[in-house]
């Protein structure tokens, strides 16, 4: 590729073509507003029944919707892994990648805010967290830190885009009529002189070094709220980077699944190479080794010590009700991808997607694990109240309310992806060796 | 400190009954005697104002916010319970100068849970809700079982008052630990913080939600119930407020409850009616908290399960029905 360089009509019909409303889009999005439909149906059951819809009930008072949050707070992490740290060290194959990782934190933090809302009694008092908020709830400080995040986060979607779309609206035949006047706003009157280009460049570079404190910030507060408590499986100090090195395997394997589908459907076989799957396959192992360390201190030094609490805790999560999911997780979502990956062959597109995907549901599963066994086994026993206190399983309504946040980050995904350039045109251009783009 | 044992609770239809009782009263009143009492009245007035002028000898009494007073003994009025609301301000301060504590002596407890229904009667609660619960624990293999009646610790060092996220759940000067149900915002994260799982939410409409709407809400007595929001044991404070024992303390059959004043080292039993000194029967008894190495510093005692006054009847710790 490097040998015969390509022209930048070529590099621009190949990283925009994409850009129209098609049968294919229109047909997904179809589906998708449907089932969102159906979705925000339970949630209005939810809205005029009560809580009491789902299955959560006076001792298993977090469900899904809370291992849910997590979850996706979790994969809004991998935008600062990728844009910021590897970024910053200098990696340069993370190029195309930046903007995939971008939308994934943008679409997973916007929705997570969403996701917390369902799990409220009475979210109509939304506004009390900041009218009445106090300082020292760690729920005031995640709501801080997920809205500091999601900011910054977008504006590192958007500032590296502006670029792209004062190129795109002067020099694309085919970009949609209607998306012009959207390019020419958004671009904010961009042509190319050192002078914007010098300012654009420092507001990133000032925002890729905020950005790492924020997204530590906001899957280590995420973590505290169940660390600052007494309870069993949860009192650890461990949780704060146990959660973020668990959020980056999350993310890495979104990254990888999003990478291949744009791949595929938009025809990017020439910028997202089978060297950038590997690369990712690479940075999906080492974080995964990080995890399953820091998995090892968390269930071995209780484990060794069995005081009261954590002996019934870890007795029914390794070898008790909650065993054939805990193991399926640790080997089908850790141990066996982390050893498949080492070998080049699994790290080729197709391959590393499936294992992905097999990541992702264990690193969803895992968030359960964390989040409602705790709450099986309190310091008191359960007794005198109906049998579904005692065990938690989520309802039809609450499961339906669950896929929900899954389906709006699809939604936000599809949109960004269909209507921008998946890969960064400007930056790939310049690294393609186009020096100069003349702007009118 | 004396308490009034007043632990029936007049239901709807007695209250109606008492009113029309009172009304006819009223009108007898105003139709056939309203002359003479004014005359007498009139009368009285004016021996009373000749007397203070020739003050009397003095007492010394304690107010309301522990202060102690010096009053001419005539001027001693009986006191007249204030029609007035219940502020958020008033409630928030608590009861001036009270530190509340509970006292609850596990070898007289054979869980008669009459505590248990009078609490869910004031509070409006389900039959699965408990603000106070007896459990049956059993710490070791080798000793022996007992019932232990469970409710909120009224902890010094409230978990779940430090992570509200909205000052809704607090901590009072008189040691209680409120919940203000029209704040609460239902994170449950105070349920998830409290290690004694004291609180309970309102999963579904609360119980008698349609005959309760219009009753204006009462933060010190939790009532009308609401949705949406996380309740617990207030030990009773809207009784204390009036100078009366909780409703659990009360209705106890079997004395297993003591309550009273930190500040006055007295606690009262609600079956005997006995006073007692707080420090005494904590030194005498061995006295102890439930998981005070959490730090957490409960207001609430537990005196040991020791030469149990009735034999352990193991029951049925489930109830079956779905909810």
């Amino acid at each position: 590729m490097e040998d015969n360089k390509p022209t930048f009509d070529k590099i621009l019909n190949d990283l925009t073509h994409h850009i129209r409303i098609n049968k294919g889009f229109l047909l997904w999005m179809g589906f998708l507003s449907v089932s969102l439909l159906i979705c925000l149906y339970a949630y209005s059951l939810q809205l005029k029944t009560g809580l009491g819809v789902a299955g959560i009930r006076d001792y298993i008072t977090w469900g899904i919707y809370l291992s849910n949050f997590v979850f996706f707070v979790a994969s809004s992490l991998i935008g600062m892994l990728i844009s910021a740290v590897l970024g910053l060290i200098g990696m340069k194959w993370i190029t195309p990648l930046t903007r995939i990782a971008e939308t994934i934190a943008v679409a997973f933090a916007a929705v997570a805010g969403l996701v917390i809302v369902s799990d409220m009694g009475r979210p109509e008092r939304l506004a009390y967290v900041f009218i009445y908020g106090r300082a020292q709830s760690p729920i005031f400080w995640d709501v801080t830190v997920i809205t500091t995040y999601f900011v910054l986060s977008l504006l590192l979607l958007f500032l590296p885009m502006i670029a792209d779309m004062a190129i795109i609206h002067r020099k694309s035949t085919s970009l949609p009529g209607w998306l012009k006047p959207v390019y020419k706003t958004l671009s904010l009157n961009f042509t190319d002189s050192p002078e914007q280009n010098k300012i654009i460049n420092r507001c990133i570079r000032i925002l890729l070094i905020l950005v790492i404190p924020a997204a530590l910030s906001i899957h280590t507060v995420t973590s505290w709220l169940f660390a600052v408590t007494s309870r069993a499986g949860w009192d650890s100090t461990l949780f704060g980077p146990y959660f973020v090195s668990g959020a980056f395997v999350a993310g890495s394997a979104a990254v990888i699944i999003a990478m291949f589908f744009f791949r595929k459907n938009y025809k990017l076989q020439d910028y997202l190479t089978d060297l950038h799957f590997s690369n990712m396959g690479k940075v999906l192992v080492t974080v995964s080794l990080v995890y399953l360390y820091f998995n090892i201190n968390e269930f071995l030094v209780p484990g060794y010590k069995l005081k009261r609490a954590d002996a019934v805790h870890l007795h029914e999560l390794l070898a008790g009700k909650d065993a054939l999911l805990f193991w399926l997780v640790q080997t089908g979502g850790l141990l066996i991808p982390i050893i498949l990956m080492m070998f080049k062959p699994f790290r080729k597109p197709l391959p590393i997607m499936l294992i992905s995907v097999a990541v992702l549901i264990a690193a969803w599963i895992k968030r359960y694990l964390i989040v409602i066994p705790t709450q099986e086994h309190p310091f008191l026993p359960i007794q005198h109240v109906p049998q579904n206190f005692m065990h938690y399983s989520p309802t039809l309504i609450e499961t339906l309310i669950s896929i929900a946040p899954f389906i709006l980050v699809l939604i936000i995904i599809t949109l960004i992806s269909k209507f921008f350039p998946v890969i960064p045109l400007h930056e790939t251009a310049k690294e393609k060796g186009i020096e100069h783009i003349k702007f009118d | 400190m004396e308490y009034n044992n007043n632990s029936h609770l007049p239901d709807g239809a007695e209250n109606q009954k008492a009113a029309s009782r009172r009304n006819f009263l009223k009108n007898l009143g105003l139709a056939g005697v309203g002359v003479a009492t004014g005359a007498a009245a009139l009368y009285s007035g004016g021996i009373f104002e000749a007397k203070k002028e020739v003050s009397g000898d003095s007492k010394v009494l304690l107010t309301q916010d522990g202060k102690l007073v010096r009053v001419d003994s005539l001027e001693i009025k009986a006191h007249e319970k204030s029609g007035e609301e219940l502020s958020e301000s008033l409630c928030r301060g608590g009861i001036p100068g009270r530190r509340w504590v509970m006292v609850t002596d596990l070898s007289k407890c054979r869980n008669a849970r009459r505590c248990i229904a009078a609490c869910q009667e004031a509070h409006q609660l389900r039959p699965e809700q408990y603000h106070l619960n007896t459990l049956q624990i059993q710490d070791t293999p080798a000793t022996a079982p007992y019932h232990i009646p469970k409710n909120c610790q009224h902890c010094d060092n409230p978990p779940c008052v430090a992570v509200c996220p909205v000052d809704a759940t607090y901590k009072r000067p008189d040691g209680i630990v409120l919940i203000e149900n029209d704040r609460c915002i239902g994170c449950r994260f105070c349920m998830a913080a409290c290690p004694y799982s004291a609180r309970i939410f309102n999963w579904l409409e609360p119980r008698d939600a349609a005959k309760y709407q219009d009753k204006e809400y009462n933060a010190e007595l939790n009532v009308p119930q609401k949705l949406g929001t996380v309740s617990k044991c207030l030990f009773s404070a809207d009784r204390l407020r009036e100078g009366e024992l909780p409703y659990c303390v009360s209705a106890c059959p079997n004395g297993v409850y003591y309550f009273g004043d930190e500040n006055e080292d007295s606690v009262t039993n609600g079956t005997t009616r006995e006073t007692v000194r707080l420090s005494k029967l904590l030194r005498d008894n061995g006295g102890y908290q439930l998981m005070p190495e959490l730090g957490t510093k409960p207001r609430v005692y537990y005196l040991p399960p020791k030469n149990r006054l009735f034999p352990f009847e193991n029951i049925n710790p489930e109830t079956p029905e779905k909810v």
